[in-house]
């Protein structure tokens, strides 16, 4: 559990408590628990394998937990299906961005608006967000380039208003200059009520938006807080799972 | 009969395969299940109107206001039930399911109605046609039938194209996982495309009714012949089944001009040349755009 006492005014939006879950008989998460306050951008940072994408999975009802409780303003949606959970305001932009490839951008939106909540998100707002979109609302979203995709599937999850945004590794496989442009939008989308919550690799792109974050390693939290409380040797510590440079020359 | 006769035959009963494979097209393309029991459900259908008709009118076009609602949610049960827990055992359950469904289903027949044929009795329109000249005749009946098939398979393609339910159907066909994470319902979709898959199924049986004799076991041969329509138009396009049907009813009735007895082997060999050069059909598409 991350130590949070200064949001203690804020009651957390979405928490999670003593997740494990199971990939067969590995444990890919192990008693994970999680908290994310309204108009907060929290990161989940990790190596490769640390549990990220299935944290974020379990949290969009995609993997059933094998123990512990996920609640999205104070209501149990442990049991709830991946659709139900949409309509809760928990949307997932899933890694490799996974839109209909047989579908017209315009019709990846429709989708994503068709049973989402009704809210202040609809096609024009993201249009007005991401112009581009809009002259080209009739392409086959197969013949976007990635970053184009991967602003498309944001767009999808947009639509439905969620509550709670889950972000799934969007930076991979795309050009740096796109991601900055990509992580620039994302506070004017949290802003207000909206929880954003980040999975990454790289850990400087979502250091620099997040309020706070927390750090797996091997299916387990090593590390939590707020980004200027640590030192990069910490954050590096906790990452990789020895203790930094320096101590892995001391020993 | 002459050339122009067998065109025209062949292609009026092209409709009629395109009706059967229609469903069996959708039921693939978009819930995973390849559907052994497609031409007995077909022959179902027949059987329902059987049952039911006396008490409702002597035309059998009167099936068709009550037979495809029946099946439509006959389609939707089926799927919330005993398809999709078979899909989620893996692909091979499903073909192990609808086979034994086929099997449940042609014996129940057998004893429900006996292994006599039956038909569908629509009256004088069974035998009056349009006389065009000495040679050539459309009868109302087999026209009436790729009317029929015209109009589903557009129907099918309009509410695929245009409707939310259609758009939802297309998200579950290219990705169930991505439709279920943008809040769609898989399942209640998965069903609502299996109860349109039937609706067209129980069309294409009473179809088959109206314009021949059935038996609980003719279903088999029904089920050959929508596959290979769907395989010559191509997997995923409608329209490239309806051009499959049309095929199929060209090689049987040109193969029966050239020779009597050839009418009922082209086509499986016009299918095995189709599959050797071509397979993946003439108008392949992931999914109807």
């Amino acid at each position: 559990m991350s130590a949070h006492t200064e949001s203690a005014a804020t009651t957390p939006l979405l928490v999670a408590e003593g997740l494990t879950v199971l990939h067969g008989q590995l444990a890919a998460l192990r008693d994970v628990s999680i908290s994310v306050n309204a108009g907060e951008i929290f990161a989940v940072v990790g190596a490769n394998g640390a549990g990220k994408s299935t944290l974020l999975r379990t949290l969009a009802g995609l993997h059933r937990p094998a123990s512990g409780v996920v609640r999205v303003d104070g209501v149990d949606i442990t049991t709830h299906a991946t659709d139900q959970r949409v309509r809760q305001g928990v949307v997932l932009v899933p890694e490799g961005r996974r839109l209909f490839p047989s579908m017209t951008i315009e019709e990846n939106l429709l989708v994503g608006a068709a049973n989402g909540r009704r809210g202040e998100w609809n096609l024009d707002r993201v249009y007005d967000l991401f112009s581009w979109m809009r002259d080209r609302r009739k392409e086959k979203t197969s013949h976007l380039s990635g970053g184009e995709q991967q602003v498309v599937a944001l767009g999808r999850a947009l639509v439905a208003n969620p509550r709670v945004l889950l972000l799934d590794e969007i930076s991979l496989g795309l050009a740096p200059v796109i991601v900055q442009r990509i992580y620039q939008t994302l506070p004017s989308i949290a802003g207000g009520d909206m929880a954003v919550l980040v999975v990454e690799q790289d850990v400087t792109q979502a250091m620099r938006v997040a309020a706070r974050f927390q750090c797996l390693l091997e299916g387990r939290t090593t590390l939590a807080g707020r980004p200027q409380d640590h030192t990069t040797e910490e954050i590096e510590a906790a990452y990789f799972g020895f203790g930094g440079l320096g101590s892995a020359a001391a020993s | 009969m002459n050339w122009i006769n067998a065109i025209a035959q062949g292609l009026l009963l092209g409709g009629l395969y395109a009706l059967f494979a229609c469903g069996l097209s959708l039921l693939f393309g978009v819930v995973g299940i390849i559907n052994l029991a497609h031409g007995d459900l077909a022959v179902l259908g027949g059987y329902v109107a059987v049952a039911i008709l006396p008490s409702v009118h002597t035309n059998a076009l009167w099936a068709l206001l009550f037979v495809p609602p029946i099946f439509g949610a006959f389609g939707y049960v089926s799927q919330r039930t005993l398809l999709q827990r078979s899909l989620e055992n893996g692909p091979l359950t499903t073909l192990l399911v609808t086979f034994g469904l086929s099997v449940v289903l042609q014996n129940a027949l057998l004893e429900g109605f006996s292994a006599d044929s039956h038909s569908l009795s629509i009256g004088k329109l069974a035998t009056q046609a349009l006389r065009i000249n000495s040679q050539l005749s459309i009868s109302y009946l087999r026209f009436g039938i790729l009317v029929v098939a015209v109009v589903v398979l557009a129907g099918v393609q309009l509410l695929l194209a245009r409707t939310s339910v259609g758009r939802q159907i297309r998200a579950v066909a290219d990705d169930n996982e991505a439709a279920a994470i943008s809040g769609v319902n898989t399942r209640h979709i998965a069903g609502i495309a299996t109860g349109i898959a039937f609706v067209t199924v129980a069309i294409a049986g009473l179809a088959n009714g109206m314009y021949s004799q059935f038996t609980p076991t003719s279903g088999s041969s029904l089920l050959l012949f929508a596959f290979e329509a769907v395989i010559i138009g191509g997997l995923g396009s409608l329209w490239g089944t309806l051009a499959g049907g049309c095929v199929l009813g060209l090689a049987g009735t040109i193969g029966a001009q050239i020779d009597s007895t050839m009418g009922t082997l082209i086509p499986h060999l016009v299918f095995l040349a189709v599959l050797a050069v071509r397979p993946s059909g003439f108008f392949p598409a992931r999914a109807p755009a």
